[in-house]
Formats: structure tokens, C-alpha cells, sequence
């Protein structure tokens, strides 16, 4: 009963000046909304980074040649990657941890479709295996065979990107496209995975590994050997055996000097994920900051509020109001600024996230919401309590001769 | 009520207020200012403090010019401030021992105030201020409104309960002050020059009301510096310097306040 008491007399004292207390809970609001809605931003970026890298193929190895322990040895003493290697990945057929072996070759350039021109992002010179390592499925057409690889055949694969440029509408199934003075037959194209990153990893043209060499790279080393592991378990067990196979083919015997480099998604998604818990960790403080903001705008408020109202509570003193109703009144009155405030403040938060912010889709952590709401109320608290100390502790005569 | 079961018991009640040997001073050193002093001690000059009893159902008027010490006295009487040295027994309890919960429950209890200055809780209606004492007396909230609304009644602004302060006049105020002072039944009223802000037809309204309760058993301390308001009261004590120079009865404290129905039957004259 008392406390409802206290909340009508501090609903009372705040609803006295409107401007005021409206405009101290949008401290708090803003305070509250900045905390959910900067790590909804941050954890919308790491959801998405985690769903690009897991486009990306699961399950995938690259080796890439080049010293694994930085740029030390001398460019001369590093073997490039070869056919040859990833054959003998390949033909590695006692082990069970991999289960195939794509090389891959990149090159530039562009390509023509009528009088259509068009460079695309990357061409890609490679094996059937390559398409369901690197998780690129066809949407409509097929993918080349092995017998197109052994047959050298002029045949393509479009990123949807790069169908959508030269093609637009038109099926380009069964069409003839030339790519650097070379014609080839476009047998499928692939769904788009839709990028997140700086690269748009629809973007490419894929066709058989000799017939990429042949046409533009010649028949030297290749860039790329992407392994997949039979099952995201054995990805460790695979890596040690590339590192086996590969320390053979080069003659290499300290593992310490091989000169290529593993990388599997697992290693890339912990490193991305750590830089996007870096940009969390960033984005919560500084909303913690305005939040603190905030409360420190509930004690200057509440501060002069005791000060305007010192006659006031002399004459609450006068009538028997014992210390710790004012204390408490006072109390209550920064409380309830700060629980409308956050409140309001996570209603902004949530709808604010409903948007997308610099191109990232915001995605609510739910702890976030109430964290910031008691994180805010206990602001209030906290902040309010010093004002409410200095009101309660006035002594009733001098209280009553404030003018 | 309580004059009546006065009369039962044969021996004298304890006097609502005593206080003995009371000083209060401001400053230190040469710059003391004695607000309360009484007279001085003979022999070194220090001054030995006010000593003064009030029986239950006086109507006593404390007059003097400003700075003559009536509003020290009456803070010291109404526990808003605590004495440099002496005694004070409100009711037979030694107000100097306690501490602030306890002064907060004697305010709330024991003392009625009213000031010069009405000292209404702004934005807040008639019936809220008159309930306001008793809901930190922790009445629940159908007797406080019932209570409150009685208290109104007797000032005569039961019509008014849901004003708020600024849409009284200044001797509605007042009233409702007085309604405020009474309703928790204090062993006495604490009035501070309560006619110094009204008008003579406001003044008499509230006169009236304070000489009724007194009439009906309630201890009436009334602080003024006119001799008007003084004729109203049985006992009149005159403060020069912070010392009591005259103490005159003009009534009986069991009788009735002199001018009660000189008030009433002022008003069609």
C-alpha cells in the first residue's frame, strides 16, 4: 500500500515537469537502443560472415604453395604446386580422410557474348570434384565431366553473376561465348551463394583444368589444390596427410620448412569470428558509454529536481514523512525514469533492428535485451540514489526555509 | 473528547508541553546569537534559558517583533529543530532522546502544523495534502479519505476536495492547512502567524475554525504579532530577546477561548 503510495507521489513529481522527464528518459532510451541495436549490428555481421564461410564449402582444404611460418626462405627454393602433387594426393588411396582432389588454376579475362563484354571476377580452371568441394551447385544445365577435363573440351560453367551479365535474361545454356579468342559452350550455371564479403563469389567462370591451361595459363604450376576431407571430422586426419604426401613430392624433410600452405574453413571461420567478437566488443562499449551517458543525466535531473522541491519535502518532513519515504519517493522517481526510459528503449532497439544498417542485417541477442534493460534500471537506482540520500538526510527547517 | 475525560480524573494531566531551561544559539564564539536565552544567571551573566508549561487544552498566543525568538521557539516546540541546550517534553516524552525515525513519528503524531506561508504540497488536491499525514502514518486508504474528508467538513471545504492550490484562495489554503494540521488528532496545533498572508475576513474564518478546536479540547500554540489575533487565545506570552517578559490569562484553560462567539456572531454584525 505505502509503495503504491510512493508511486503515485513519484509518477506525481515526474509527470510535474513533462519536458523534462521526457527528455532524461531519452538518455536512457537512446542508451538502451544503442546497446541492443550496436550488438544486434555486431552479431549480425558475425552470423553473416559464419553463413558465407559455410557457402563456402565445409569440409574444404586449400593448399596454396608458400611458407606456411611467414616470408623467410628465399622465392627460389619454393616448388610450386603441380598436377603432379595433386595426383599424388589422389592417388593416396589408403587414406580414408580424403575423399577428393580438385587443382585449380585462376586467370583473368574477358569474355564476349554477341556484342556483350564482360570480365568476369575469375576464370577458373579446375576438376568436376571442384564443384561440390567449393559447395558450388548448378541451378540449371549441368556441370562438365571428366571426360570434358580429359577431353580438353572448350565447355563452361557461369556464376550466376556472370550469367546475369552477359545473358540477362536469355538462357545461356547451350550457348557460345568466346573467352580470350577461345569459344566455349556454356553447359550450366550456378546458383548464387550471394556474398557478404569484398568478393562476389558468384562472379566466375569455371571450365576444365586443361582446357584453362591450354588457353591462357599454359601448362605450368597450378595456383590452388582443394582437398575435401571425407567428413568435417577428418579434416584434421586430412591435413595430415597432405602435409605427408606434399613433404614427400617436394622432398622436404623438416615439416617446419614446408613450402605450402594449408587453410581450412574451420581455421578461417575462428579467425573471422574473432575479429567480428573484436567489432562486438567495440560496438557494446561505446553503446555503454551513452548509456552511462544516460544515467548521469538521471542524477543531474534528480539533483536539481531535490533542489526545486526542497520546501517541498521540509513540508513532508513537517507532517511526519519519515526519512526513508522520502528516500524512497525520490528513489522511485529515478527508477521509474529509468524503466520508462529503457523500456521505450528496447522497443526502439527492436524495431530498429528490423533494418538493415550499412548492409548488415542486424540479428537481436536476446541476453542483450534484458542485460541492457537491468543494466538501466540498476543505473536509475544507482544514480538516483545519491540525489535521493541528499534529499532525505535535509534537516525538515532548513528544508522549510528554502526559498 | 478529551476534556471530558479530563474532568473524570482528579488529578492534573501532565502539562502537553514543558520545557525547561531551553536555549538555542547561532554562530560560535563572540558572533553567538542567542535566539533563546531567557533570563541571565545573576552571577555570570550566561543565560540560564526559557523554562514554560502548557497544559493540556490551553490556547496560548506567543507574540513579539521579529527577532524576538517566537519562531525559534516554535520550530524547537515543533521538533523542525533541536535545542543548544535544555529539556522538552512533549507530552511527557524527552524529545531530545530520540532520534530521527522516532522525531518523524512525534511530528507526525503528536503536532499539527500551521504556517504563515500555508505550505501546501504543490499540484497535489485538498483531500491528497489532508490525507497526506496520515498515509505516512501508514492509515489504510478508505479510513484515510474518510478521515480526510471529515477533516475538510470541519473547515468547511468539503466541496473543494479536489482543488488543487492554485485554484484556492489564500484563506482556502489555510483552511485546508488546517484540516491537514488536525486530522491525524495531535496532542496540539503548532501555528505560525497563521493569519499573516490573509485578509481580515480570511483571518476570521481561520480564527474561527482554530478557536473551535480549542473549544473542543485541542491544544492551540499560536505565534503572532498582532494584538487582534492575540485576544483570540487564554493565555498570552510576550518574547523580547529571547526571553518570556510577560505571561497574561485572559481565560480559564478549561473554559472556552474568550472570543468564540464574539466570532460567530461577528460575522453578521
Amino acid at each position: 500500500m505505502i509503495l503504491w503510495q510512493m508511486l503515485r507521489f513519484a509518477a506525481g513529481g515526474l509527470a510535474a515537469n513533462k519536458v523534462r522527464s521526457a527528455l532524461t528518459m531519452l538518455g536512457v532510451l537512446i542508451g538502451v537502443a544503442s546497446v541492443i541495436l550496436l550488438l544486434a549490428v555486431g552479431n549480425g555481421s558475425s552470423v553473416a560472415v559464419k553463413e558465407s564461410i559455410t557457402s563456402l564449402g565445409t569440409n574444404a582444404l586449400t593448399v596454396s604453395s608458400g611458407s606456411a611460418y611467414g616470408g623467410a626462405r628465399s622465392a627460389s627454393s619454393v616448388k610450386k604446386l603441380t598436377i603432379a602433387d595433386a595426383k599424388a594426393l589422389a592417388g593416396d588411396a589408403d587414406s580414408g580422410a580424403i575423399k577428393s582432389v580438385a587443382p585449380v588454376v585462376t586467370t583473368s579475362g574477358t569474355a564476349l557474348y554477341g556484342n556483350v563484354s564482360y570480365s568476369p571476377g575469375s576464370i577458373v580452371g579446375t576438376y568436376p570434384a571442384y564443384f561440390e568441394t567449393a559447395n558450388q551447385k548448378v541451378a540449371h544445365g549441368e556441370y562438365f565431366t571428366d571426360d570434358d577435363v580429359l577431353g580438353s573440351r572448350k565447355v563452361a560453367v557461369l556464376g550466376a553473376t556472370t550469367a546475369k551479365q552477359l545473358f540477362d535474361t536469355e538462357d545461356p545454356v547451350g550457348k557460345k561465348i568466346t573467352v580470350g579468342g577461345t569459344p566455349f559452350t556454356v553447359v550450366g550455371v550456378l546458383q548464387a551463394k550471394g556474398g557478404s564479403g569484398f568478393t562476389d563469389p558468384d562472379d566466375v567462370l569455371i571450365a576444365p583444368l586443361p582446357t584453362v591451361q591450354n588457353a591462357f595459363t599454359g601448362f605450368g604450376p597450378v595456383n590452388q589444390i582443394l582437398v575435401q576431407a571425407s567428413s568435417a571430422d577428418s579434416t584434421d586426419a586430412a591435413q595430415a596427410e597432405i602435409t605427408r604426401v606434399l613433404l614427400g613430392t617436394h622432398a622436404i624433410a623438416d615439416p617446419t620448412k614446408a613450402d605450402f600452405r594449408i587453410t581450412n574453413q574451420a581455421s578461417l571461420l575462428t579467425a573471422r569470428e574473432s575479429t567480428t567478437k573484436t567489432f562486438t566488443v567495440l560496438l557494446g562499449a561505446v553503446a555503454a558509454i551513452s548509456l552511462l551517458v544516460g544515467g548521469i543525466g538521471i542524477t543531474n535531473i534528480m539533483l536539481v529536481t531535490v533542489t526545486e522541491r526542497t520546501r517541498e519535502i521540509g513540508i513532508r518532513k513537517a507532517l511526519g514523512a519519515p526519512r526513508a519515504v522520502i528516500l524512497g519517493q525520490f528513489l522511485t522517481e529515478s527508477t521509474l525514469l529509468s524503466v520508462v526510459g529503457a523500456g521505450l528503449g528496447v522497443l526502439a532497439g527492436i524495431a530498429g533492428s528490423h533494418f538493415s544498417i550499412v548492409g548488415i542485417k542486424p540479428v537481436v541477442i536476446p541476453e542483450s535485451v534484458l542485460g541492457a534493460f537491468g543494466i538501466a534500471v540498476a543505473i536509475g537506482l544507482f544514480f538516483g540514489s545519491y540525489p535521493a540520500n541528499r534529499a532525505a538526510s535535509l534537516r525538515p527547517i532548513d528544508a522549510l526555509r528554502h526559498e | 473528547m478529551r476534556h471530558v475525560i479530563d474532568k473524570r480524573v482528579p488529578a492534573d494531566p501532565p502539562p502537553v508541553i514543558r520545557i525547561r531551561h531551553l536555549t538555542k544559539a547561532y554562530g560560535h564564539g563572540d558572533a553567538t546569537v542567542h535566539a533563546l536565552r531567557g533570563p541571565a544567571d545573576p552571577a555570570t551573566g550566561a543565560p540560564l534559558g526559557v523554562s514554560l508549561d502548557i497544559e493540556q487544552g490551553d490556547y496560548v498566543a506567543v507574540m513579539g517583533s521579529s527577532g524576538s525568538g517566537k519562531s525559534t521557539l516554535m520550530n524547537i516546540l515543533g521538533c523542525l529543530d533541536v535545542p543548544t541546550a535544555g529539556r522538552y517534553l512533549l507530552d511527557g516524552i524527552d524529545v531530545g532522546h530520540l532520534d530521527e525515525r522516532q522525531l518523524s513519528l512525534v511530528r507526525n503524531r503528536k503536532i499539527g502544523f500551521i504556517f504563515q506561508s500555508f505550505n501546501l504540497v504543490p499540484r497535489t488536491t485538498a483531500l491528497a495534502q489532508v490525507e497526506l499525514p496520515l498515509a505516512y502514518a501508514g492509515v489504510r486508504a478508505a479510513e484515510r479519505r474518510r478521515r480526510a474528508e471529515a477533516a475538510l467538513a470541519l473547515v468547511g471545504l468539503a466541496e473543494r476536495a479536489g482543488h488543487r492550490p492554485n485554484e484556492l484562495s489564500g484563506g482556502q489554503q489555510q483552511r485546508v492547512a488546517v484540516a491537514r494540521a488536525l486530522v491525524t488528532a495531535p496532542a496540539m496545533l503548532l501555528a505560525d502567524e497563521p493569519t499573516g498572508n490573509l485578509d481580515s475576513r480570511s483571518t476570521e474564518d481561520v480564527l474561527a475554525i482554530i478557536d473551535r478546536l480549542n473549544a473542543t479540547g485541542r491544544t492551540v500554540v499560536l505565534i503572532t504579532h498582532e494584538d487582534e489575533v492575540a485576544r483570540h487565545a487564554k493565555r498570552v506570552l510576550r518574547l523580547v530577546d529571547g526571553q518570556i517578559v510577560s505571561d497574561v490569562r485572559q481565560a480559564p484553560v478549561d473554559g472556552p477561548p474568550p472570543l468564540l462567539h464574539r466570532a460567530e456572531a461577528g460575522v453578521p454584525a
